[in-house]
This record gives C-alpha cells, sequence and structure tokens, in this order.
C-alpha cells in the first residue's frame, strides 16, 4: 500500500501539473478538494483519467467519485481492493 | 469633439523577451515556449499555482496582464464590472485544439479541452484580478489597432465601462505573442494618448 500510495501521489502531480508540489508535500489523509490540496472539478475528470490509464479502473458509477478521490489513501484502498476483485 | 483616453501602461511579450513600457525586463534564449513562459512566471514571482495547469495561451494572457498591471494599476479606483477585456488574435485556440486532438487518439484530456476556446484566457485574467466588466475576443489575420481603438473608445466613451485592459494575445507551436494595454480614461504621468497610431507603434517597436 505505501508503495501504492507513493507512485500515486507522483502521477498525481504530473496529471495535475501540479509543479509547485512534491510528492512530500501530500499527506496520506490530506482532501484532495476544497480546502486540501484545492483540487478542483476538471482536476477530478483528470483523476479518473489517471485511474484509467495507469490502472485500467473505470469509475462506472459517478457517485463514488467523492469518496473514491476523497484523500491518495482512499484512492489507493479504491484501487486495491478493485484489483483484489479482479484478479 | 471625442473624448480623450490613455494608454497608461503596455506589456509585450515576444518570443524571447517580456517587455513592459519599452522596457525589457526578462530574456530567455531556449525555444520551448513552456519552458520560457514558466521561467518568465517565476522571474516575476507568480504566486497562482493555477498558472501551470493553464494552456500556452492562456499564461502569454494571464503573465502578460500580471506585468503590465503590476505598480501600474489601481484596482481600488474601480468597481470590478468596471474594468473589461478586449483581446485579439490570428490562431484562436488553435495551439491547444490541436494538442487536445492529440490526446482524444488515447484518452481525451478533460483538462485540454477546457482551453479549446480562446476567449478561456479573458477567464482566467478575470479570475485571477476579480474582473467583472465587458470582454470580448476577436479574431483577426493580424493585430488590428484601429478596430481596437475605436471598439474600447466606444466601450469607455459610454460608460459601458471605465477601464479597459486590450490587446494581443496569440500562440501556435512554440510562438508566442502577448502585446498587453492599459487604457484608462484619466491621463497619468507616463500616458500616452489612446490613438490607432501609438497602438500600432508600441506594437511594432517590441515585435518588429
Amino acid at each position: 500500500m505505501d508503495k501504492l500510495i507513493s507512485d500515486l501521489k507522483t502521477q498525481i502531480i504530473a496529471q495535475l501539473n501540479l509543479q509547485d508540489t512534491k510528492p512530500e508535500d501530500i499527506g496520506d489523509d490530506q482532501p484532495l478538494f476544497v480546502e486540501g490540496l484545492g483540487l478542483d472539478s476538471i482536476d477530478a475528470l483528470e483523476l479518473i483519467v489517471l485511474l484509467q490509464q495507469n490502472y485500467k479502473i473505470k469509475l462506472s458509477n459517478a457517485e463514488d467519485g467523492p469518496k473514491v478521490f476523497k484523500t491518495v489513501k482512499t484512492m489507493a484502498e479504491y484501487i486495491t481492493a478493485y484489483q483484489a476483485q479482479n484478479s | 469633439m471625442p473624448k480623450q483616453n490613455y494608454i497608461s501602461a503596455h506589456c509585450v511579450i515576444t518570443n524571447n523577451t517580456v517587455y513592459k513600457n519599452g522596457q525589457a525586463l526578462f530574456q530567455f534564449t531556449e525555444k520551448d515556449l513552456s519552458s520560457y513562459l514558466i521561467a518568465a512566471y517565476r522571474h516575476f514571482d507568480g504566486q497562482y499555482p493555477k498558472f501551470f495547469k493553464m494552456d500556452n495561451l492562456s499564461r502569454t494572457g494571464w503573465l502578460a496582464c500580471e506585468v503590465l498591471l503590476q505598480d501600474s494599476f489601481d484596482k481600488a479606483a474601480y468597481k470590478p464590472e468596471d474594468i473589461g477585456i478586449v483581446l485579439s488574435n490570428a490562431n484562436s485556440s488553435l495551439d491547444t485544439d490541436i494538442k487536445y486532438f492529440e490526446t482524444t487518439k488515447t484518452m481525451a484530456s478533460p483538462a485540454q479541452f477546457v482551453y479549446t476556446l480562446p476567449n478561456i484566457v479573458i477567464g482566467e485574467i478575470s479570475i485571477r484580478h476579480q474582473f467583472k466588466g465587458e470582454n470580448a475576443f476577436f479574431i483577426f489575420d493580424q493585430f488590428d489597432a484601429a478596430f481596437i481603438q475605436q471598439y474600447v473608445s466606444n466601450l469607455l466613451d459610454n460608460d459601458i465601462l471605465q477601464c479597459c485592459i486590450c490587446g494581443w494575445v496569440d500562440v501556435l507551436d512554440d510562438a508566442c505573442n502577448g502585446s498587453l494595454f492599459l487604457i484608462e480614461r484619466e491621463k497619468s504621468a507616463n500616458s500616452t494618448i489612446f490613438t490607432e497610431e501609438n497602438l500600432n507603434n508600441i506594437y511594432q517597436l517590441q515585435n518588429g
């Protein structure tokens, strides 16, 4: 899980062009949106693309978005659960 | 007798130099436009993380506006709805349209898609400075000082705006040109009269 969280942080920075942010600046439990990393609705779409491109995961239910993309940790947990279910 | 308006300040971003009121403030020799604009952003101490997410057209316009207004503009003197933006260019958002089209071959990028309209640069500047006045974006073959002068004068002379940022912001591949003018109704220490000739002179001087 730690490796996945670390990879996700690097991928998020690259995908969202967060050039002044380093992986260590993003806390595992730090909210990604609004008061945390300050991501917006376009970033949310980019995170969906990130899941699809890097993990072959299609978020089928849009209502899952806020739960899945709450923090880097919740993203990692979702990916891990998905991969366990589909392996 | 027509009312007189004034060019209070001007900023020109060419392919390798950023000028403010005719003075070169920053130069960059590498050809990559993104690197140039990011280097200029850092040089002028930009504190706006969203800059990195913008396309090069918005970066050019945003940066030119930042330099234009720095130490030259008393925002508090105006209501947000009295400050407008009138821009123009030749290539619309083609630079980003092409980049976005490339992404559609694999995974369409939402972040690129939102910049596939030229007037998004006006939105980025407006969000940054909280401007809420009249705005417009025109496509011409080349910088048309006569049209800009007439259009902006009309907005000012009819009290639709009290102040306007206008000019040319164009990007294609690694070529950029951001030439912005701050137009106000009151004369200030270093202002020049807002005429077609003065607009053209300033534009030609830095753009050759």
